[in-house]
């Protein structure tokens, strides 16, 4: 976004009747030439495909206008109800997990003193990670059938005794939630500890000369000063949340359908393109995931201070 | 792996659309007023009842096959060489993955790029395929029109091509057959000194003995989704009762589907059926060895029992007995899924499409050599049968298959969505936290009635 802005600035002065110095001029260009691939990928797999989707989702499957017709449609189909709670769960299960445990372990590894093994304990975290998508959910499968999971004992303890036992339906937002922290929060326990390096060192020496512990520090100084990356954090976990299908989807084929087909929001839409041949009713569908997940963002991005500028000085 | 996979998935429901003869005429009159006018038709044949491309006698055509049908394609170029075939491998729309359908709906958008013919492993197909979507031709090329003759059609077991029927025309070939028969361990049986149940009242009374008598030891399983067409089907439960191809009615709590689903209840109750699905791994770890009996389709012999993979049955144990029946009502059964062939209608080589279907359904090269199901081209069958007896596996005759095949009863239908998806979704859990099934039986009915609707159906 600065990125933009500066780039915006510096054709504005170009134009201008009275042009600054040279030198000032000159920084603009590396800055458009750095973003325009990026504005131009934007546009064509981001911006056009989303104006179609809204174009989309209000025509009839002629391409007449049908206004709200198709939005009330899927909102009126039984599934859609269901699918909007499963996402909602499974975004709040898994959001309060990641906010919480991904900043306690940042703060607890950065708290680590000797260096190979702060460096091995980040390593060992992401390494779940790098896993792609779909082959980590593949490895949960696994998992979570007691008869062949390292932790069947774990699971029998629980009291399953069988895959379709532990996949059950009021089972599914919290082991949807797991599977997901345990791809993606590697990664941004990375992130985060590479934010806590960002402090400034004399900051935090100042603090423990003012008598202040680990635990106080971690309150008043680098909480606060992590409150930009962990709205950042849940912006896009957010984005991803919402858009959630391959878990499901998988669990589904897997479970021969006891995880239905039609779990999540996406999913929904999926079935609608492609097994209702109704591709408006999938881009209503899409849409409102669209406002929803710009609506939760902004609230995370005014609240969490994201676009702030940094002080100059 | 990819034939238990093939059998494994959602397979739909194979039925019958009985149909009046009033309605067939107005069937008649809506396929040839659909579509653009017909181009110049391969032969002499003219028209064969849909609007066609025009045609190339010398054009490739292009297969769309599971993995398990390559050998199908392989047997039809030896046999004949002359005809180019290209073929395109997809994984048969099994496991609910609708790809065929899918597919099709995107070339339908982009106008062009269709297969020539297509396999598919579910037996539901031809709802879709013979309707037009969004104003576009219907996938499915009708094949009683001329374009199969008369005589290969006739030659299908009887029933076989009611999974492909809409609005009383054809528009697929049944690849195999899936009729329900009951399997049994004939050493254990006489072990134990039990009697061959007939009827289900038996069944269930000879289940609550094992229960007592010999507990750990099955007489069935209820852990996957074709459940409800080996128990429900069998029963003439009304659950699935196509009546037009946009028409359905549905009546899931009446007494039929009561008797079965009390049976469901006991015997998991007496922990006699299984909850676990036949291919997990739990269920040969905890089972092989001890299913006494089993109901279930006649592909049961090689994906569950005759495989290393599952209950590994060593040979001269296996026996097969006539499908059991209700008493007082006439032997039906069900039957759980059954691949299916599609001709396309934008063909531009339908002769050489029809050659190459009806090679693949009917040929001894194929379907009695090589195929792994049982045919559903009746001659084919009856040699299918014997070489399969000839191999010694079995411990009894297997002409109860046979006779099974034309005992599928025609009350339920194939509609476009899947019986089994809403059965998984709705009562395998029911199963599985232990709760009846017979109690539950409306929730099944709200269950198919709303998914009948959002699928475009007009439900009773």
């Amino acid at each position: 976004m600065s990125d933009l802005r500066t780039a915006a600035t510096g054709l504005g002065a170009r134009g201008g009747r009275a042009p600054r110095p040279r030198s000032s001029l000159m920084p603009a260009w590396p800055g458009v030439l750095f973003v325009t691939p990026y504005v131009v990928l934007m546009i064509v797999f981001g911006i056009a495909p989303a104006a179609y989707a809204i174009v989309l989702s209000v025509s009839k499957a002629d391409g007449g206008f049908a206004g709200l017709a198709n939005l009330k449609r899927v909102t009126g189909d039984f599934r859609f109800v269901p699918a909007l709670q499963h996402v909602a769960l499974y975004i709040g299960i898994w959001l309060v997990a990641m906010i919480v445990l991904v900043v306690l372990l940042a703060l607890m590894v950065h708290q680590v003193r000797r260096r190979w093994a702060r460096t091995s304990v980040r390593f060992v975290y992401y390494v779940p990670g790098a896993l792609a998508g779909a082959s980590s959910v593949l490895l949960w499968l696994f998992m979570l059938d007691p008869a062949a999971s390292p932790i069947g004992f774990v699971l029998r303890w629980l009291g399953f005794s069988s895959f379709a036992q532990t996949i059950a339906p009021s089972h599914l937002p919290v082991i949807l939630a797991v599977i997901a922290f345990w791809t993606g929060a590697g990664g941004w326990i990375v992130v985060m500890y590479g934010a806590l390096n960002n402090i400034s060192g004399d900051l935090l020496e100042a603090a423990r000369i003012d008598g202040a512990g680990a635990v106080q520090i971690a309150i008043h100084i680098q909480l606060p000063l992590l409150r930009k990356w962990i709205a950042y954090m849940s912006v896009l976990s957010i984005a991803a949340g919402t858009q959630l299908f391959v878990e499901p989807t998988l669990l589904s084929q897997a479970s021969n359908a006891i995880v239905p087909n039609d779990y999540s929001l996406n999913q929904l839409a999926y079935q609608y393109a492609f097994t209702l041949n109704d591709l408006n009713g999938s881009a209503a569908i899409s849409v409102l995931l669209l406002i929803v997940t710009a609506l939760a963002s902004a609230v995370f991005v005014t609240r969490g201070g994201l676009f702030d500028t940094e002080p100059t000085s | 792996m990819s034939k238990l996979f093939h059998h494994r998935m959602l397979r739909s429901n194979t039925g019958r659309n009985v149909l009046a003869g009033a309605l067939l005429m107005s069937a008649l009159a809506a396929c040839s007023s659909g579509g653009s006018t017909p181009a110049v038709g391969a032969g002499a044949g003219g028209t064969y009842g849909f609007a066609q491309a025009a045609q190339n006698s010398s054009a490739p055509i292009t297969v769309w096959v599971d993995s398990d049908r390559a050998a199908a394609v392989a047997a039809f170029t030896k046999a004949n060489p002359g005809v180019a075939v290209k073929v395109v491998t997809y994984d048969g729309s099994a496991n609910g993955s609708n790809s065929f359908k899918t597919k099709i709906g995107l070339l339908d958008r982009a106008g062009q790029g269709w297969p020539d013919v297509v396999f598919s492993t579910q037996n539901n197909d031809a709802a879709w395929a013979s309707q037009k979507t969004n104003g576009k031709a219907a996938f499915g090329a009708v094949l009683d029109q001329g374009l199969i003759p008369p005589g290969v059609l006739g030659g299908f077991t009887k029933g076989a091509l009611d999974p492909c029927t809409v609005s009383g025309h054809v528009y697929c070939l049944r690849n195999d057959l899936a009729q329900n028969v009951l399997w049994f361990d004939k050493t254990l049986m006489t072990k134990f000194g039990y009697t061959l149940p007939t009827s289900w009242e038996d069944y269930q009374t000879l289940s609550a003995k094992v229960a007592q008598e010999h507990p750990g030891y099955l007489t069935g399983g209820v852990g996957d989704a074709w459940t409800p067409e080996v128990f429900m089907w069998a029963s003439q439960c009304g659950a699935n009762q196509v009546t037009g191809p946009r028409a359905v009615t549905i009546e899931a709590t009446g007494p039929n589907c009561q008797r079965a689903a009390k049976l469901i209840d006991a015997g998991v109750a007496n922990k006699t059926l299984s909850t676990v699905s036949v291919f997990s791994p739990g269920f040969v770890k905890q089972y092989a060895g001890k299913v006494l009996m089993m109901p279930g389709p006649a592909w049961f012999a090689g994906a569950v029992f005759n495989n290393p993979s599952a209950l590994k049955l060593p040979a001269g144990q296996l026996g097969v007995a006539a499908p059991l029946a209700w008493s007082g009502a006439q032997p039906v059964t069900g039957d759980v899924g059954g691949g299916t062939w599609f001709i396309s209608s934008h063909s531009k080589n339908l002769a050489a499409a029809s050659k190459f279907a009806q090679f693949v359904t009917t040929s001894d090269d194929y379907q009695v050599d090589l195929a792994p199901g049982y045919p559903a081209f009746g001659a084919a069958a009856a040699k299918w049968i014997s070489k399969q007896e000839s191999s010694k596996y079995y411990a009894t005759s297997l002409q109860p298959i046979i006779d099974a095949g034309g005992q599928i009863w025609s009350g339920w239908g194939s509609p476009e969505f899947s019986q089994e998806a809403v059965w998984a979704k709705t009562m395998t859990p029911l199963v599985n936290s232990g709760q009846s099934i017979a109690a539950n039986l409306q929730k099944w009915q709200d269950a198919l009635k709303n998914q009948a609707q959002v699928t475009g159906y007009t439900v009773k």
